[in-house]
């Protein structure tokens, strides 16, 4: 069995009663194209968050290839190519889409703590940032603030700034939560040209996306893995259909 | 099409016409006003001050009530060398630098942990223990009374400080525009991009793998700097500090001078410092008691109808 790209070894966190995690143990593949499913309240977003070193786990161990990154800060492990997105979009809302992407570029590239020379200097960033943006369809709204873009657009900014730090493990929280469903079509288009190599975990409750881009399924109920498997499988899987499916996909 | 957008943006830095005027006006202002330049020496040396102010409060977010703290310690730290033997300018300047330097480093790996209100709250209280030791401190800050008997050598040893507050001026006009061009580089650069990114949204900044306290900390600190400078100028050429140079209402007048002219631009503290110690100047002595309300009545306007201050107001009108 080759080394997994994302791992985590009986993942514990709890808030007083409330077990966001327990015990989760879980593995993605270098080029996976996953997703983690769950009803409301299951912990998905506390299992990104615990992955990417926003929170602390009370126990357990997370490995980014054979490194065990669990004590490392977020900065280190983004450095080591594991990179979110965020439900709700966090971008640099006042800043124009081409700087929201060229920080990120600088930062991957270790210029951002560059103190004298002006910005505009480092052109390379620049420019590689402008691609991203043409390959994202977003060129024209380059200049404006990211404020300024209709929110399914905003959405795939959010994807140009995690693209800009080359990730090798890509995390994607609900990327097309809150798009209009005739948006979302942008959206699912960019996540299937994302390149083979990147590891991806979809968090998503929109099933149509789901089963369209994922190989495997986890499903996450309660803090807990109720089960993990090809599609086909878990649609089939009376259990899932009964904590979860089973109100939306009356087929 | 590509590269003249790319192009466009890479030239974000480079100098506008418009930039120039503050520094016109203020050269302008010594053939002028001859008779204002101690005033004048005052205003370019609280306009670094404001400028210090504009670095956290505006670029990387950090609200603070207790920038005197550094103001203070560089007005007390040349002042007390000139008092007891040591009254060369630039070298006064340099220690003055270095001490609020180091107090922002230290005071700023404690402060820093936080943001927002606690933030505010701990600023505030570094500032007041500053205060209290220097109140403590009277054998060699002279407490209460004030430090006496500041003597500050020619610059150079050539260029004494006259009366006129000429000498005064055209220093503080050098020294301040030597900071501005090392603010301005600062917030160009990469490392001031994204300070600009921390203020606009701090989970971005870490989730992009930025190092956000080690940056907040470092402009926390270059802030102190200058700001430390900046009262080290006053003490050199008014030859007086007292213990209201680490007053919170030093570090709330501050900020009200920055409001005014606009928070986050650079050149906010070019319109709100000038425009706010003139009408101090000028109310004070038409209605010494009352001119207090006139600057309130001010900041309630600006508040309501000018929001980015007046620059903000100016780029409304531009648009």
């Amino acid at each position: 069995m080759n080394t997994p790209a994302l791992e985590t070894r009986a993942l514990h966190k709890s808030f007083g009663a409330l077990t966001v995690a327990n015990s989760i143990s879980f593995r993605l593949d270098p080029g996976a194209r996953q997703a983690l499913i769950g009803p409301n309240g299951a912990g998905k977003t506390s299992f990104v968050e615990l992955v990417t070193g926003a929170l602390r786990p009370d126990a357990g161990q997370i490995f980014l290839g054979d490194t065990d990154v669990t004590a490392l800060p977020q900065a280190a492990r983004v450095k080591r190519g594991l990179i979110r997105t965020f439900q709700i979009t966090a971008l640099f809302r006042r800043l124009s889409v081409i700087e929201n992407v060229t920080l990120a570029v600088c930062e991957r590239q270790g210029i951002g703590s560059g103190r004298f020379r002006p910005s505009g200097h480092y052109r390379a960033a620049i420019e590689e940032a402008y691609a991203l943006l043409e390959r994202l369809g977003l060129e024209d709204d380059a200049l404006r603030p990211a404020n300024m873009l209709a929110y399914g657009r905003q959405r795939l900014v959010e994807v140009a700034v995690s693209l800009a730090l080359s990730p090798k493990v890509l995390l994607l929280d609900e990327p097309a939560a809150g798009v209009p469903s005739g948006e979302s079509g942008m959206i699912i288009e960019v996540i299937e040209s994302l390149p083979p190599d990147i590891a991806l975990l979809i968090i998503e409750h929109d099933m149509d996306l789901v089963f369209r881009l994922a190989q495997r399924i986890t499903v996450l109920v309660q803090g807990s893995v109720l089960v993990e498997g090809p599609p086909e499988a878990i649609a089939a899987d009376p259990e899932v259909r009964r904590v979860y499916l089973g109100e939306r996909m009356r087929v | 099409m590509t590269s003249r957008l790319v192009d466009g943006f890479a030239r974000r830095h480079r100098y506008s016409v418009l930039e120039a005027l503050p520094w016109l006006a203020a050269f302008a202002g010594y053939f002028v006003f001859p008779s204002y330049l101690a005033l004048g020496a005052q205003i370019l040396a609280t306009i670094l001050f404001a400028l210090s102010a504009d670095l956290v409060l505006g670029y990387a977010g950090i609200v603070t009530l207790g920038h005197a703290a550094f103001f203070g310690t560089g007005a007390y730290t040349a002042g007390i060398l000139a008092a007891n033997g040591w009254g060369e300018p630039i070298t006064g300047l340099l220690a003055a630098a270095a001490a609020a330097g180091l107090l922002g480093l230290v005071s700023g790996l404690v402060v820093l942990r936080t943001t927002g209100l606690s933030l505010l709250m701990q600023t505030l209280v570094v500032a007041t223990m500053v205060a209290e030791a220097a109140n403590k401190a009277s054998f060699i800050t002279g407490g209460d009374d004030g430090l006496q008997g500041m003597e500050v050598w020619p610059i150079f040893g050539w260029l004494r400080f006259d009366l006129f507050g000429r000498t005064a001026y055209l220093y503080c006009l050098i020294v301040v525009l030597l900071c501005w061009w090392m603010a301005r580089r600062i917030v160009h650069s990469p490392f001031g991009r994204s300070l600009t990114g921390i203020r606009e949204n701090v989970r971005r900044m870490h989730a992009i793998g930025a190092p956000v306290s080690r940056r907040r900390l470092l402009i926390y600190t270059i802030s102190a700097v200058l700001a430390g400078i900046s009262g080290a100028l006053i003490a050199q050429t008014t030859q007086f500090v007292s213990l209201s140079f680490l007053s919170l209402e030093r570090s709330g007048t501050v900020l009200i001078m920055l409001i005014i002219g606009g928070v986050g631009r650079l050149y906010g503290a070019f319109i709100g410092v000038p425009l706010y110690m003139i009408a101090q100047d000028r109310f004070s002595t038409v209605q010494p008691v009352y001119w207090y309300f006139w600057i309130g009545l001010l900041m309630v306007v600006i508040v309501v109808f000018a929001r980015g201050g007046l620059l903000g107001l100016f780029d409304r009108f531009r648009r």
